[in-house]
């Protein structure tokens, strides 16, 4: 029946103007060509282009003392994003320790325990999806209310390093869950059946077989939901807020690279406009070569998507 | 009996259940094994049985409860904590919240349409001109382009789907943005200032560099999904439409696309929400007016733009509150837009799987 109805649908599928409108329809293709191509030469083109001007503009900046010292008084010349660096490790690291576990949880409930007809599974994964689509500043406003804000429903902490680390984990989490579920669904069942017939627990063959087969799987999006998140800006303008100096506490304001670009952006001085093309070159290609590295590191090993 | 077995062994080496049974561990049956298949490993954990055997599997399967139920928790907890943060500006202007279109948060007026109406126009304008552009290119990276092109091609794209959106941003405010006060504003002033969308002071910053910014930001997004769509459309779609003596373009639209349009559409929908959810870059670039914009030059707002931008200079409550509420609205609104995409997508894949 099935194929009836492809039969069916091919027929209807011949090109209706068959030999009498041979050139309009070589025209046609022609046309389709050239525009997709001219589409692809403005995409690419662009892209390329922007990420030509990063390098030309950052690669200049950088320089041992901009990476090594603190912000510079006002327009003054030298300095550097010392404190956003530091911040940005904090931050990410603080995000990583709350965001990296659960995020993997969640996606062995997706993957290996919710069974497909269960309605409390199904409410989870829907949540997981809608909420990988949430704007990440309403997380901002939901950690500087609970967390940042003094009074009220909050911790009371202030702007701080821990208020950015659990908006970034909670922004996070959906991410990893969902890259984790597609990933251990790609290790055949046999593997999980093998382990549980010989008699080991599910606990131990869930960490012990099935999540070291889809390691390279999950060790890539684990790195991407990382550069995601230390590319958030928004949140953190709610809940980090930005520090000119390095800061270890987790309970002070702190920078990170995003802040130091947008407090840059904003300024009217060349040289703090030059910082800011700095700091985006040293954060997109932390980005890149992590993307580099692992494309390499997982080409043709772990699990194969078909 | 141990010795029958063995002689068995030796007879039939493949023998899994008689080699299990050597071992003296116990046998699960081949057919049912591969009965269960995946289900297998889900049924163990929740089962009563599991959770009397094993300690670990208590502790384990308790974690992963542990692990859903905060993250329930949190996303009730947002739309929860949003919802309270916004009664008093709730009480404070009431539905003319939504419908005003006066902003003055010195006298405690706070009308939002404007921010609603540069949300629909630059979101909508952005996904216009990056769906055509994104899915263009996607067709060709998959159809067309030579064979040393694609892998690069597609690398790169994907790449630029993580540079962060303050980066974007910068270019926008510091180069894009000039250059469309400097160069394209007064030309398009020139030649096209009789249709009354391009007149207007050229400033640069703007509604026009917001949607450019938020367009440049969505192609690889859309680019890299629908390609992903188009990856998996069989060859026998294309050979079949070939040997019919259908041209490239008449095997594209009218065997391609409409094998892959389920992913193409999500890529859209996908992208919708974040057009409508993008901060920063637009944010940066809109130039910050609350007024509903009337060219493709005046300045704007859009609701994730006017949190980041106000929420320094909101120190009273009621400014604070209200900038809750925008969060709301665009929690509730994205919410949706999410939720439905998730609901169709599920229903398209549970169709296409019916139909192959």
């Amino acid at each position: 029946m099935n194929k009836a109805q492809t039969i069916g649908k091919t027929k209807r599928l011949v090109p209706r103007s068959q030999p009498a409108n041979q050139g309009a329809r070589r025209v046609r293709s022609v046309l389709a060509h050239t525009l997709t191509g001219l589409c692809t030469l403005i995409s690419v083109g662009l892209l390329v282009y922007l990420l030509g001007f990063l390098i030309v503009k950052g690669a200049g900046v950088i320089s041992w003392e901009f990476l090594t010292s603190e912000a510079p008084a006002t327009n003054e010349p030298g300095g550097g994003i010392a404190a956003s660096l530091y911040g940005t490790g904090l931050i990410v690291s603080l995000s990583v320790l709350m965001g990296v576990p659960l995020g993997i949880l969640l996606g062995i409930y997706l993957a290996e325990v919710a069974s497909a007809t269960s309605v409390f599974a199904n409410i989870a994964r829907m949540a997981v999806n809608t909420f990988t689509g949430i704007p990440s500043i309403i997380v901002g406003l939901f950690v500087y209310t609970l967390v940042v804000k003094s009074g009220g429903l909050s911790l009371g902490v202030g702007f701080s390093a821990l208020g950015g680390g659990i908006a970034l984990a909670i922004i996070m989490i959906p991410i990893l869950a969902r890259t984790a579920e597609d990933v251990l669904r790609l290790v055949p069942g046999s593997i999980r059946e093998a382990g549980l017939a010989l008699g080991i627990p599910f606990w131990r063959v869930t960490l012990g077989v099935v999540l070291p087969a889809a390691r390279a799987g999950i060790i890539t999006g684990g790195v991407l939901a990382v550069a995601r998140v230390a590319g958030e800006t928004a949140p953190l303008v709610l809940t980090a807020l930005g520090n000119e100096y390095i800061n270890w506490n987790i309970s002070e304001p702190t920078d990170e690279l995003t802040l130091r670009i947008l407090k840059y952006a904003r300024s009217p001085f060349e040289t703090q406009h030059a910082h800011a093309y700095g700091a985006a070159f040293v954060l997109v290609m932390g980005v890149a070569i992590a993307a580099l590295l692992l494309r390499l590191a997982t080409r043709g090993r772990g699990i194969k998507v078909q | 009996m141990k010795e029958v077995i063995e002689e068995r062994i030796q007879e039939e080496p493949g023998d899994a259940p008689l080699q299990a049974r050597k071992e003296g561990l116990p046998f699960v049956g081949m057919e049912r094994a591969t009965e269960i298949d995946t289900a297998g490993a889900a049924a163990v954990v929740p089962g009563r049985a599991a959770r009397s055997r094993n300690v670990g599997d208590v502790v384990f399967g308790g974690l992963i409860r542990f692990s859903v139920i905060l993250f329930l928790v949190v996303l009730a907890g947002v739309l929860f904590v949003l919802a309270v943060e916004a009664i008093p500006s709730i009480r404070n202007s009431g539905l003319g919240f939504l419908t005003g279109i006066v902003w003055n948060p010195t006298e405690n007026i706070y009308g939002v349409f404007p921010a609603i109406f540069g949300t629909i126009m630059v979101g909508g304008i952005a996904l216009l001109l990056a769906s055509v552009v994104g899915v263009a290119t996607a067709i060709y990276l998959v159809e067309y382009a030579p064979l040393w092109l694609r892998e690069p091609a597609g690398f790169l794209i994907e790449l630029l789907a993580y540079i962060p959106s303050v980066v974007y941003g910068l270019w926008g405010l510091l180069v894009m943005a000039p250059w469309l006060g400097t160069t394209v504003q007064p030309w398009l002033k020139q030649n096209l200032g009789w249709i009354p969308f391009f007149d207007g002071p050229p400033v640069g910053v703007g509604v026009m560099a917001a949607t450019l910014i938020l367009a440049i930001m969505l192609v690889p997004l859309i680019v890299s999904l629908s390609r992903e769509a188009l990856l998996v459309v069989p060859d026998s779609q294309r050979e079949a439409m070939l040997a019919l003596g259908a041209t490239r373009w008449e095997v594209i639209r009218q065997a391609i696309v409409p094998y892959a349009h389920g992913g193409i559409f999500g890529a859209i929908i996908l992208s919708l929400g974040r057009a409508l959810g993008e901060t920063m870059a637009v944010a940066m670039t809109i130039g910050g007016a609350f007024r509903i914009p009337k060219t493709a030059m005046d300045q704007g707002y859009t609701l994730a733009s006017v949190i980041a931008n106000q929420f320094g200079e909101a120190a009273d409550p009621i400014y604070l509150s209200t900038l809750m509420n925008v969060g709301l609205v665009l929690f509730v609104v994205t919410a949706i837009i999410n939720m439905g995409a998730f609901f169709l997508l599920r229903r398209m894949s549970r169709m296409q799987g019916a139909r192959a």
